[in-house]
């Protein structure tokens, strides 16, 4: 059987779940960050598959990657500070003490 | 088919990286799964035709995010508990598989307009089409600078929030 739009469609939205399910569940920071970035690259998995297989023009999906890439980048890095930041404070990343913000 | 083949290892790989970014118990551990799985969907571009793509992910996704997420985890290195589940563990599972049952029946279920752009159509300079429609007459020019303010932005407030006070 031939390799299809599905079966990068499935991949995606296993990938997806995966990293949906670390950043539920998970405790430390770091991990919860390294899930969104799996979450982001199924997406992006997804635009270059569609952009491949049922486009009308075949590169609007790989330059809309091209911007989830610069704002993965941004994303990261901002997340980063935030979470060294709070490690300087409270010498943790315990997700579940970060409640400042909490009413 | 050369491509098939390809395309079940790359899987493979990417699903077995994204496991160990939940799964693993020392995060540095973890951080490689991460850069495992960018690799193989870097190749997954390549099998999609789009060779451009694949290398600005290695270029981008493991020279840089990964590289300062791995710094992130050596600079946080006394925190004791590393990769440990939160009291929602079980409710995280349901969720998510919740989630993946629902969309893949969406996708089995759906008729998709498969219009195949055949391989010799494809043209060969995946670089100069993609910069023409970025930059190109009435291309994606005002989005790209709107991207580059982003990043700026966002370096200037990472510095600023990370800052010694």
């Amino acid at each position: 059987m031939d390799i299809g739009l599905t079966h990068y469609l499935v991949l995606a939205v296993l990938l997806f779940g995966i990293g949906l399910y670390g950043a539920l569940s998970r405790r430390h920071a770091i991990v919860i960050l390294m899930c969104i970035e799996l979450m982001l690259n199924a997406a992006n998995i997804m635009l270059v598959a569609f952009s491949k297989y049922t486009a009308y023009h075949q590169f609007d999906g790989q330059a809309l990657v091209m911007f989830c890439f610069v704002v993965a980048a941004a994303e990261v890095s901002v997340g980063l500070a935030i979470i060294i930041t709070f490690y300087r404070r409270r010498k943790n990343i315990d997700i579940r003490d970060v409640n400042l913000l909490k009413w | 088919m050369g491509i098939n083949i390809m395309f079940w290892i790359l899987a493979a790989m990417a699903v077995t990286g994204a496991l160990m970014v939940v799964n693993m118990r020392s995060l540095f551990r973890a951080a490689l799964g991460l850069i495992m799985c960018f690799l193989s969907i870097a190749g997954l571009f390549i099998t999609l035709s789009a060779e451009y793509l694949g290398i600005v992910q290695i270029l981008v996704y493991i020279g840089a995010i990964a590289v300062l997420i791995i710094m992130a985890v050596v600079m946080t290195r006394e925190v004791e508990h590393s990769n440990l589940a939160s009291p929602y563990k079980l409710p995280a599972i349901a969720s998510a598989l919740a989630f993946i049952g629902i969309a893949i029946w969406a996708i089995l279920n759906t008729k998709w307009p498969t219009t195949v752009i055949a391989n010799d159509m494809i043209p060969p300079l995946q670089t100069h089409s993609i910069g023409q429609l970025l930059f190109g007459q009435d291309g994606l020019v005002l989005a790209v600078e709107i991207a580059a303010l982003l990043i700026v932005v966002a370096v200037i407030g990472a510095v600023s929030v990370a800052k010694e006070k």
